[in-house]
C-alpha cells in the first residue's frame, strides 16, 4: 500500500548569532506499508524536527524523502498528523472537527456523517458527537484528534507525543486505543515519544536518536507493540524481556543527558 | 469646607453600610466561596457585594438630593439651606459730628424671583430707613445714603452696624446674613449660604428629570433630544464600521505577510499612541466640521485599534492548528476560513469592545469642539446658557449610552465567539 523511504536527510540551519546547529546528520529510514514506528532520544536530538519534515512542514537541507514513490515536498492529506494538544479546533464541534479533513475534500454529506459517526463509535466517543470540545477531558481530546486524522484516511500518520499531556491511567488507556487503531486500519505510523515504556509498548520498530548533530543511534525489532494489540498492556510489562530493553535504553538515553552535560559544562 | 462634610458623609455611610451588611450576609451565604479561609489575596473569592453596589448608588442620589435641598427628599435630610425672606439690620452714620442710626431692611430672594419693593419710611434723624433686595447666593452694596439727609459725599460714614463699631474690612454677622464694610466705606450685604449647592452649580435631581423630560418632548435646538444621541450612535457606528472593514483586512495582512507586516508596522505603531483627540484640529481643517470630518476622526480612531487586533488574532494561532488543518488537506484559503479567522474572532471582538468604548470619547469630544447636532455639542451649548440641569443629564445620558454599547458588544462576544479563552 504505501512505502515510505527517509533517505540521508540532514537539517542545519543559521542561528541569529552566527552560529550553526545540526539538527538531524544523515538520517536514513525505510518504512513498510503497516508498520508501527516509535522514535525516542534525549531533548535536543532531532526527533520532532525529523516529524516535521516527514509532515512537510520544514524543508530538510538534505537527503530525499518519497512516500508510494513520490517526493514529499509539503504538507499533504495523505500524510496525517496527531500533535500533542491544542490542535483541536475549539470554534468547531466534536463531529465538525472529525468531518474537517471529509469537509475539505469536499466528499458528500451522506458520506461523511457515515465515516464521522463510524470513527467516532470506534474511539468511544459516540455520545459527545455534538460537544463543543473545550468540554471534552484532556484524553477525550485526543480521541477527537485520532478519530480527525483517520476520518481523512491518511497513507501515513504521524503522532508528535500525542498522549505526553495526558494522565497515567488515561494514557494507558490510550496506548491500547492506538494499538488497536493500528491493528484495524493497518495504517503506518510514526509516533515520537519521550517515554521509554511508550517507546517499547507502541513500537514494532523503535528507533533511538542521539542529540548533536541529531543521528540514528540504534534500531530494535520489538514483539510488544503485536502483543499488546490483544493483551492487557500491564501484561505485556511482565514480559520477560520489557524489563532488560527498558532499562538497555534507559541507560543508553542517560549516557547520551550526561555527555550532553559534560559538553555543555566543558563549553561554560 | 462643605466639601469634607459630604466626605464625612459618604465615608460613615461606607463604613455603617459596610458592618451592617457584611453582618447579616456573614449569617445568611453558606456556599462554597463562603468557606474559603483564605480571601485577602484570592481574587476568585472576592466578588462584588450586591448590597454595597445597590447602597453606593443610593448613597450618590442621596448626597445629591440633601446638598441640592432636594423635593425628593424629607426635608430634615436637606443640608441647611440658604437664607430666604426678610431680616434687617441696623446701621449708624456719623456726620459732622451728629450720629444718627437707621434700618436697613433686605428681602433675600430665590434668583429667578425679583420682588418689588416698598418705598422705605421712617428714620427720624438725618439718615432715613432703607429697603433692599438681594438673589440668594449673591451679595449687594447697600446704598444707604442715597436717601439720608447727608449723604457720603458731605462727609457722613458707617460706624457701627447693630451697634458694633466697626471699621473698613470688619464684618458683622447679622440674622440672616453678614455684613462687610467695603474698603469705602460702604456695607455691603451677603446672605446666607448654607451648606446646599447652587441651583447653577448642581440643580436637584428632580430639576435634572423633568430637564430630560421637556428635551424629550421639545428637543433642544431645533432636534429632539433623541436626535442629538442618535447623531452621536450614527457618527461612532459610522466610523466604527469603517475602521473595522479597512483595520480587520489590514492587520490580517501583516499577520500573514512579511510584506505588508513591514510596511504597515511603522504607521500602525505611530499612529496608535496618537490621542485621537490630537487628531480633531487637523481633521476640521482638512474635512471641515461636518459629517465627513467627524466620521473620518472616528474612522481614524477605531482603524489602528481595530488592525492591531486582527493581527494579534493571526499571530495567536496556535501553529498546531495550522499544520493539522494543513495536513488534512486544507487549501490556504480554506485554512483562512475555517481556522485562522474563527480563530482571531475573540481578539477581534475584544479589540471591536476597546474601538467602540474609544469611538463613543472621541465623537463626544469632537462634538464639543464643534458640531451643529450630537450628544457633546449639546451639554457644550447647555454650558454656555449655564443649562446645568442638561449638562449633567447629557454626561449622565452619554454614559448610559458607553455602558449599554459595551455590555451589548460583551453579549454579542458571549454568543457569537463561545470559545473565548477555551482553547
Amino acid at each position: 500500500m504505501s512505502e515510505l523511504s527517509i533517505d540521508n536527510i540532514s537539517m542545519r540551519f543559521d542561528l541569529p548569532n552566527g552560529g550553526v546547529v545540526q539538527a538531524l546528520k544523515n538520517v536514513s529510514i525505510d518504512l513498510k506499508s503497516g508498520e508501527l514506528l516509535s522514535i525516542l532520544g534525549p531533548s535536543g536530538c532531532g526527533k520532532t524536527t525529523l516529524l516535521n519534515i516527514v509532515a512537510g512542514f520544514l524543508a530538510p537541507t538534505g537527503g530525499v524523502m518519497t512516500l508510494n514513490g513520490h517526493q514529499i515536498k509539503g504538507p499533504d492529506a495523505e500524510r496525517g498528523m496527531v500533535f500533542q494538544q491544542g490542535a483541536l479546533f475549539e470554534w468547531m464541534s466534536v463531529r465538525e472537527n472529525v468531518g474537517f479533513g471529509p469537509s475539505m475534500k469536499k466528499m458528500p454529506k451522506a458520506e461523511k456523517k457515515q465515516t464521522v459517526d463510524h470513527l467516532l463509535n470506534v474511539v468511544g466517543l459516540g455520545d459527545f458527537k455534538e460537544k463543543a470540545v473545550y468540554e471534552l477531558s484532556g484524553g477525550m481530546q485526543q480521541r477527537v484528534a485520532l478519530a480527525r486524522c483517520l476520518a481523512n484516511d491518511p497513507d501515513v500518520i504521524l503522532m508528535d507525543e500525542p498522549l505526553g499531556a495526558l494522565d497515567a491511567l488515561t494514557r494507558e488507556k490510550m496506548q491500547s486505543l492506538v494499538l488497536k487503531l493500528w491493528k484495524e486500519t493497518g495504517k503506518t505510523i510514526i509516533l515520537i515519544t519521550h517515554s521509554v515504556e511508550e517507546a517499547l509498548l507502541l513500537g514494532e520498530r523503535l528507533i533511538v536518536m542521539a542529540p548533536r548533530p541529531g543521528r540514528i543511534h540504534k534500531e530494535y525489532n520489538l514483539p510488544f507493540a503485536e502483543l499488546g494489540v490483544d493483551a492487557d498492556l500491564r501484561e505485556v510489562k511482565k514480559h520477560p524481556d520489557f524489563g532488560p530493553k527498558r532499562e538497555e535504553i534507559l541507560s543508553m538515553i542517560w549516557d547520551m543527558e550526561e555527555e550532553i552535560m559534560g559538553r555543555t559544562e566543558e563549553s561554560a | 469646607m462643605s466639601g469634607l462634610i459630604v466626605l464625612a458623609i459618604y465615608v460613615g455611610i461606607f463604613v455603617a453600610a459596610f458592618f451592617i451588611i457584611t453582618r447579616i450576609a456573614s449569617r445568611t451565604t453558606r456556599d462554597y466561596t463562603s468557606l474559603k479561609t483564605v480571601t485577602f489575596g484570592d481574587e476568585s473569592a472576592v466578588r462584588p457585594n450586591r448590597a454595597a453596589g445597590i447602597i453606593s448608588i443610593l448613597t450618590i442620589f442621596l448626597l445629591w438630593g440633601m446638598f441640592t435641598g432636594s423635593s425628593l427628599l424629607p426635608s430634615f435630610l436637606h443640608a441647611p439651606g440658604p437664607f430666604i425672606g426678610e431680616t434687617s439690620f441696623d446701621y449708624t452714620a456719623e456726620a459732622n459730628g451728629q450720629s444718627d442710626t437707621a434700618t436697613v431692611t433686605v428681602i433675600v430672594h430665590p434668583r429667578e424671583e425679583n420682588p418689588t419693593l416698598d418705598e422705605p419710611t421712617g428714620g427720624d434723624g438725618f439718615a432715613k430707613n432703607d429697603i433692599i433686595s438681594v438673589a440668594q447666593w449673591r451679595s449687594k452694596l447697600v446704598p444707604w445714603d442715597k436717601n439720608d439727609d447727608i449723604s457720603k459725599s458731605d462727609g457722613s460714614q458707617v460706624t457701627a452696624i447693630n451697634g458694633q463699631s466697626v471699621n473698613p474690612g470688619d464684618t458683622v454677622n447679622v440674622t440672616g446674613g453678614s455684613v462687610t464694610i467695603s474698603d469705602k466705606g460702604t456695607p455691603n450685604f451677603k446672605p446666607y449660604n448654607g451648606w446646599q449647592m447652587e441651583p447653577l452649580y448642581l440643580p436637584a435631581p428632580e430639576t435634572v428629570v423633568d430637564r430630560t423630560i421637556k428635551l424629550a418632548s421639545e428637543g433642544f435646538r431645533g432636534t429632539s433630544l433623541y436626535g442629538h444621541l442618535g447623531w452621536s450612535l450614527f457618527r461612532v457606528v459610522a466610523g466604527f464600521l469603517l475602521g473595522a472593514i479597512v483595520g480587520i483586512p489590514l492587520g490580517y495582512a501583516m499577520g500573514l505577510s512579511n510584506w505588508f507586516r513591514g510596511w504597515f508596522d511603522p504607521i500602525v505603531e505611530f499612529m496608535r499612541p496618537v490621542p485621537p483627540l490630537a487628531l480633531i484640529p487637523l481633521v476640521i481643517i482638512w474635512a471641515g466640521i461636518g459629517e465627513v470630518g467627524k466620521i473620518i476622526l472616528l474612522f481614524l480612531a477605531a482603524l489602528w485599534i481595530m488592525a492591531i487586533a486582527a493581527r494579534a488574532g493571526v499571530s495567536g494561532v496556535n501553529i498546531s492548528k495550522v499544520h493539522a488543518a494543513y495536513s488534512l488537506g486544507a487549501s490556504k484559503w480554506q485554512i483562512m476560513r475555517y481556522v485562522i479567522i474563527p480563530n482571531s474572532l475573540p481578539e477581534i471582538f475584544t479589540g471591536a469592545r476597546v474601538a467602540m468604548g474609544v469611538c463613543w470619547g472621541t465623537v463626544v469630544a469632537a462634538e464639543l469642539v464643534a458640531a451643529e447636532k450630537g450628544a457633546g455639542m449639546m451639554i457644550m451649548v447647555a454650558s454656555k446658557f449655564q443649562n446645568t440641569d442638561i449638562v449633567l443629564l447629557g454626561i449622565i445620558l452619554i454614559g448610559i449610552i458607553g455602558f449599554g454599547i459595551d455590555m451589548l458588544m460583551r453579549m454579542a462576544e458571549k454568543y457569537l465567539v463561545p470559545w473565548k479563552g477555551r482553547g
